[in-house]
């Protein structure tokens, strides 16, 4: 049985709280029920979207680039984190513009993507590959650092070659920063993503919510924007209750 | 409970200090010097030493801080190539690796933290290719031994720091090595958990025959558990002396109780004290 502490039960009460006053803002008329529907219609809404399935097709468009673009980020940054760890050099060469890199806004790239890629999905899933690579990249590059040096002698000692070093210790030692990397990463991918066809795209998640707003069909929109939160909440909370997992595991107090 | 079949060591058990004569590590005129970075002075920290580390023996390595002990326990490891001079393991010469039959403890914590107690000193022999039953019956042993049995499934992060450093003894233990090189292994414990780890080291080494090879700060460590002491000059460190302690090989902490061992202990403390001064001087 789980049992939950006092800030998640304040937490919990917070949302339920809330959600309480906009549903009685909102049926009550102090605020305006038809540009911001209730809650429970939004509700609703939400789940006939689910039931009917009409935006099936755009909802797997956005998860299938969003994974893409994951799955892309992860290995790539990863892969750069290790490079970045093993030359010095070349890490003091680009810090200053990893450190800036989210001062860049990430969608003024956007036409230069389509020339390079064409109108398909590619220019998203790059978006979202950019928005998050550096985010895993500087994750793991902080996980390879704090690798205590004997841990890598050991290996030493053991004979491992380069590759099942990195394996069996640089990557597990690293775990709990790269696996942030990877958290941070599906969340970046997604705000990349999502508002990249709200803003951009003609099919998608983001792109529903947009036509739904500019024609002001507020049940869908918000019952889209329902959908996602609880999808997006719902994987962050698995993330985070993994990262909370690894970290533990290497701060538990003295049990004997 | 300790597997009678396991505790047969593979190796016969060497003959007392007296009969050690096969020359199992041998060094000539081995030098390391550590170029200086970005433009800084070289640091000639070791050498040129040479000496031989006889099979089965207990050998010791005291001298003033900074003086190069770790640098020699790594280019014996393979470790660290020496800038000069040759290093031979059981004939074969030491070059970039570090030889298969060797193991090291190092004075840090080096357990990961990400595997549990059993799997920590597993790790060695599945790395090494060891069959997974033999590993486990080898696991065994080593924790038993070692007194982590209940602890097996323990991650290090719940344990002392004297428990982890006995997790990594018992990895060392798994790989069943031929020549152990301890660097240090207790110099981060407390007194009381730094004698008991002594007594299980040396009844390790009793138990599995090897050469154990032992850096150590503390001459009442090196004169309790070594058949001989190497005393290391200030750096560019050099042996100054190699000192025969003519202890039985079943010895324990009554040793402390024989009058050479004060006689040792100051003996080592009169050579050690100037060239203590001159690291002392060297670091002012």
């Amino acid at each position: 049985m789980i049992r939950l502490g006092k800030p998640a039960l304040l937490r919990i009460g917070l949302i339920v709280g809330s959600v309480a006053l906009l549903e009685i803002a909102s049926q009550a008329g102090w605020i305006d029920p038809v540009s911001f529907i209730p809650p429970s219609e939004m509700f609703v809404a939400a789940l006939q979207i689910l039931s009917q399935g009409q935006y099936a097709r755009d909802i797997w468009l956005t998860l299938s680039s969003a994974a893409a673009a994951i799955v892309l980020a992860v290995i790539v940054g990863f892969l750069g984190g290790l490079l970045l760890a093993r030359l010095p050099r070349l890490r003091r060469v680009v810090d200053p513009l990893l450190m800036s890199w989210y001062a860049v806004p990430i969608f003024v790239f956007y036409p230069m993507l389509i020339v390079i890629f064409g109108l398909n999905r590619w220019p998203l899933i790059a978006l979202g590959f950019l928005f998050s690579i550096v985010a895993m990249a500087v994750n793991t590059l902080n996980g390879v650092e704090r690798i205590p040096a004997v841990q890598i002698r050991t290996a030493r000692t053991l004979r491992m070659g380069a590759v099942r070093t990195t394996l069996k210790v640089r990557l597990p030692a690293s775990l709990p920063f790269v696996f942030t990397g990877v958290k941070l990463t599906i969340v970046y991918s997604f705000i990349a993503i999502i508002g990249g066809e709200f803003l951009l795209s003609g099919a998608g998640f983001g792109y529903q919510i947009a036509f739904a707003y500019n024609n002001f069909d507020n049940p869908t929109m918000y019952g889209l924007m329902l959908l996602l939160l609880v999808f997006v909440g719902t994987l962050n909370m698995i993330l985070h209750t993994i990262e909370h997992r690894l970290y533990q595991r290497r701060v538990m107090k003295e049990a004997v | 409970m300790v597997n009678d079949a396991v505790m047969t060591t593979p190796r016969a058990t060497p003959a007392g200090p007296q009969g050690q004569s096969e020359v199992h590590v041998a060094l000539d005129g081995v030098a390391k010097v550590f170029a200086g970075r970005d433009g800084g002075q070289a640091v000639h920290a070791l050498g040129p030493v040479s000496f031989e580390l006889r099979k089965g023996e207990f050998f010791s390595v005291v001298g003033p801080s900074g003086c190069g002990k770790s640098t020699l326990l790594d280019v014996i490891a393979g470790l660290t190539e020496p800038t000069e001079g040759d290093i031979r393991f059981e004939g074969r010469p030491v070059s970039g690796e570090v030889p298969e039959g060797v193991a090291v403890v190092f004075q840090e914590d080096a357990s990961f933290p990400w595997l549990n107690v059993f799997d920590n000193a597993a790790f060695g022999g599945r790395q090494m290719g060891i069959g997974e039953a033999e590993v486990c019956a080898r696991v065994d042993y080593a924790l038993g031994f070692m007194g982590l049995t209940d602890f097996a499934r323990a991650y290090p992060a719940q344990l002392s720091g004297g428990m982890r450093q006995r997790v990594c003894i018992a990895r060392a233990m798994v790989q069943r090595p031929r020549l152990m090189l301890l660097d240090e292994p207790f110099g981060a414990l407390d007194q009381q958990t730094r004698l008991l780890m002594g007594e299980e080291t040396l009844k390790l080494w009793r138990v599995t025959g090897s050469t154990i090879m032992l850096i150590t700060h503390s001459i009442d460590e090196a004169v309790l558990l070594s058949d001989r002491i190497g005393v290391m000059s200030a750096r560019p460190g050099c042996f100054l002396d190699i000192l025969e302690t003519g202890w039985h090989r079943d010895r324990g902490s009554e040793t402390a109780l024989d009058p050479r061992y004060g006689q040792l202990q100051s003996e080592i403390w009169g050579r050690l004290r100037e060239e203590s001064l001159k690291a002392l001087g060297a670091a002012r």
